[in-house]
């Protein structure tokens, strides 16, 4: 049948199983928002409040779901908009497929209006990019990107389409959903060498990251930490690839991981890294790191091997598969180590408030874990509300917590929590955020209002940018440059009730858990936003200076001193 | 041990193929010493000879992070290969430096392609060493102008 570029674009996100899709129109893409008016009864179209946001809730569809996510953004500014989410997305290896318009193809590089280079900008924050100047070319260039964006280690894609390419017309054949390549299992002396080294291991350690949760690896990686007897800690991306309410969840790792994961970490005679990519943020001095050990790292991109640090035994392939490999080739094993240091208390930090701010951010998510039993899906923005929502909250399962690991974009949680409950519409979904990040982008409140998505957004506020903070104090002989924000004077009830969102404040402990009863009720129904007023000098502990070595981390930082 | 590798990649011939592949390793901070880039027996498919500075852990990273280029069809680091340069010189002051470097192409077996009064350019193909060579020598009479090639390379069967 003879259809116009604009209506294949439809036909094949349809093939493509995308019932949903966010962005924002604008002039080149008027072509594709007709189609879109057309097919409305079978592709849900989000509109955010800047395509920005819309990048972050296709994001955090993906992330919350597994499924690709879709977003579409005009030429220009459009694109431009859309680049921090591209980014965030390849860092965290988050399949997206972005559809851009571009100027129609005889305006291209006369610095027409609303003309950007998008696939020149956009090249390395991608796994691939496309300029389609062919109509004839469209339905294939779509299909391959999904097929891309879902092979082996998963990322963004985007297609760029010139104005004239979806007003042409051409004869278009159904081509099918695409097929991701599967990654391969694992060779078989990779694997005997790995269980070798399992089988001899004293003190093995588990660490999981965020490949595991792609793979969707979890059953494996539990099946591997029983016959392993080894003790479990998760990245941040990996948080809730491994049961947290597990005897053998030991923390998280890293600048802000746990005392015993630091102390599993030099103590360990074997280290098996899955799924992981061994981040800065994780292994601190890379000439140190595990140096009591060997290192067996089993990852989908073999880029990674012996990237960051020297690995023993490096083992390519599906996560999953290679778990399982694994599994048959490993028989029980029984470390007293292991049982030792998962008894052995290390007295973590705890939290504390002043006599005006009582209430701590430790006590609110630990609350809110309780109401919602662990099986809430968190979106995170970045800063210290990310990594406190990473520390108090006990993920149990994977895809529940939503969060920019590696990119770490502030203004990433309210999209994502927004696109994560359009994925995810029986689950409960709770933005945390601090009062930096929400002001970057809560124009999406109007998105999760608009659209009847029901998110509860936790603003957590210090009035200052705590993580900066935090930093200027330790190493900055507390020059608190641009972090102390107190000449905003923001009235959040104010402020939810003209987007039309019911909000309200935590700032007694008594108020905890009656707050959030009520903003977990109202969230059945209603978006509904809740800010939490802490004092500003509530550190995030423990903590690991960047590029030091992971141990004795710091969990008393003195605010006299 | 720091030394230089020659890679023969194999790409698809899509537009802007040798922009990601040049942004990649700016990105990455890798250093090109020379790449060469054209069209091989297929037009579909194009060979880049890339030649880089670093240890083996670098060029593994290197050829690791290409194969994830989607245009990358293969790369290879050339241990066995016959490698080549391709060198247009301009050299000389005066008609008497054109005899002398006349003599010396001879040697070299290099090949005069275009004589001016004062000057003569010539070409010459070989190992980068005698190319280097070539120069050298070539330097006492004034080198007018000059453009390297960059290595070429085939593996040996």
């Amino acid at each position: 049948m003879i259809l116009t570029g604009a209506d294949i674009i439809v036909e094949c996100l349809l093939d493509e199983g995308v019932d949903t899709v966010f962005g924002y129109p604008g002039g080149a893409v008027l072509n594709i928002y007709d189609s879109l008016y057309k097919y409305s009864d079978k592709i849900r179209h989000i509109i955010t409040s800047h395509e920005q946001g819309a990048s972050h809730a296709a994001d955090g569809y993906s992330r919350a779901t597994g499924k690709t996510g879709v977003v579409i953004a005009t030429s220009g500014p459009g694109a431009t908009n859309l680049t921090t989410g591209i980014a965030t997305a390849y860092m965290d290896s988050i399949p997206l497929v972005a559809i851009t318009g571009n100027v129609s193809c005889g305006l291209l590089g006369l610095d027409s209006f609303q003309e950007v280079d998008t696939t020149g900008i956009t090249m390395p924050i991608t796994k691939h990019n496309f300029i389609v100047k062919d109509v004839g070319e469209l339905a294939k260039t779509i299909h391959l990107a999904f097929k891309i964006a879902c092979s082996g280690r998963k990322g963004p894609v985007l297609i760029d389409i010139p104005k004239d390419i979806t007003a042409a017309q051409t004869d278009y054949s159904p081509l099918g959903r695409s097929v991701p390549e599967k990654a391969d299992r694992a060779g078989e002396p990779e694997i005997e060498k790995a269980a070798e080294l399992i089988r001899n291991a004293q003190r093995p350690y588990i660490y999981a990251g965020g490949g595991v949760v792609s793979a969707e690896a979890e059953d494996e990686l539990a099946k591997l930490a029983e016959l392993c007897d080894a003790p479990v800690s998760c990245s941040l991306m990996g948080q809730g690839a491994f049961d947290q309410k597990s005897r053998r969840y030991i923390g998280m790792l890293g600048m802000h991981g746990t005392v015993k994961a630091a102390a599993a970490l030099n103590e360990c005679d074997l280290f098996i890294g899955i799924g992981t990519r061994f981040s800065d943020r994780v292994i601190g001095e890379p000439a140190v790191f595990g140096k009591n050990a060997k290192i067996i790292h089993i990852d989908i991109d073999p880029a990674e091997f012996n990237k960051n640090v020297g690995v023993h035994t490096a083992i390519k392939g599906d996560v999953k598969k290679v778990l399982g490999q694994l599994c048959e080739k490993v028989s029980q094993k029984k470390n007293e180590w292991t049982d030792e240091i998962i008894a052995k208390d290390y007295g973590e930090p705890v939290q504390k408030g002043t006599d005006e701010l009582p209430v701590t951010p430790e006590a609110v998510i630990r609350k809110l874990d309780e109401l919602t039993n662990g099986e809430a899906v968190i979106a995170t923005e970045v800063g210290q509300n990310q990594m406190w929502a990473a520390q108090y909250y006990s993920f149990t399962k994977p895809r529940s917590f939503i969060s920019s690991g590696g990119l770490g974009t502030m203004g990433f949680g309210l999209g994502a929590a927004i696109g994560a409950k359009v994925g995810c519409p029986e689950k409960t979904v709770v933005n945390i955020a601090g009062d930096g990040s929400f002001a970057m982008n809560l124009n999406e409140l109007i998105t999760a209002y608009a659209h009847k998505i029901p998110i509860i957004e936790i603003v957590i506020n210090n009035n200052v940018l705590g993580m900066v903070r935090q930093w200027q104090r330790l190493f900055y002989d507390k020059h608190f440059s641009q972090t102390t924000l107190d000449n905003r004077h923001i009235d959040y009830v104010k402020l939810g009730e003209a987007f039309g969102i019911k909000a309200f404040v935590i700032s007694k402990s008594e108020d905890i858990e009656p707050v959030l009863k009520q903003a977990l009720e109202i969230s059945k129904t209603a978006p509904v936003m809740v800010e939490v007023k802490i004092d500003r000098d509530i550190n995030v502990l423990p903590m690991i200076p960047a590029g030091k070595p992971v141990v004795n981390p710091i969990t008393e930082i003195d605010l006299e001193a | 041990m720091e030394q230089e590798y020659v890679l023969s990649v194999k790409v698809n011939n899509n537009n802007g193929v040798l922009l990601r592949v040049a942004g990649l390793f700016s990105r990455r901070c890798y250093s090109i010493k020379s790449i060469n880039a054209a069209e091989t027996e297929d037009n579909t498919i194009s060979r880049l000879t890339i030649v880089v500075a670093g240890d083996l852990r670098v060029i593994t990273q290197i050829k690791n992070q290409l194969m994830k280029l989607y245009d990358i069809r293969e790369v290879k680091i050339l241990n066995d290969a016959v490698t080549r340069e391709h060198i247009l010189i301009r050299a000389g002051r005066s008609a008497e430096d054109r005899h002398k470097i006349i003599e010396i192409a001879n040697l070299y077996r290099a090949k005069p392609v275009d004589v001016a009064t004062d000057s003569i350019m010539l070409e010459l193909t070989g190992e980068s060493a005698k190319i280097d060579s070539f120069i050298d020598l070539l330097k006492p009479f004034g080198i007018v102008k000059m453009v390297r090639s960059g290595i070429t390379a085939l593996e040996r069967d």
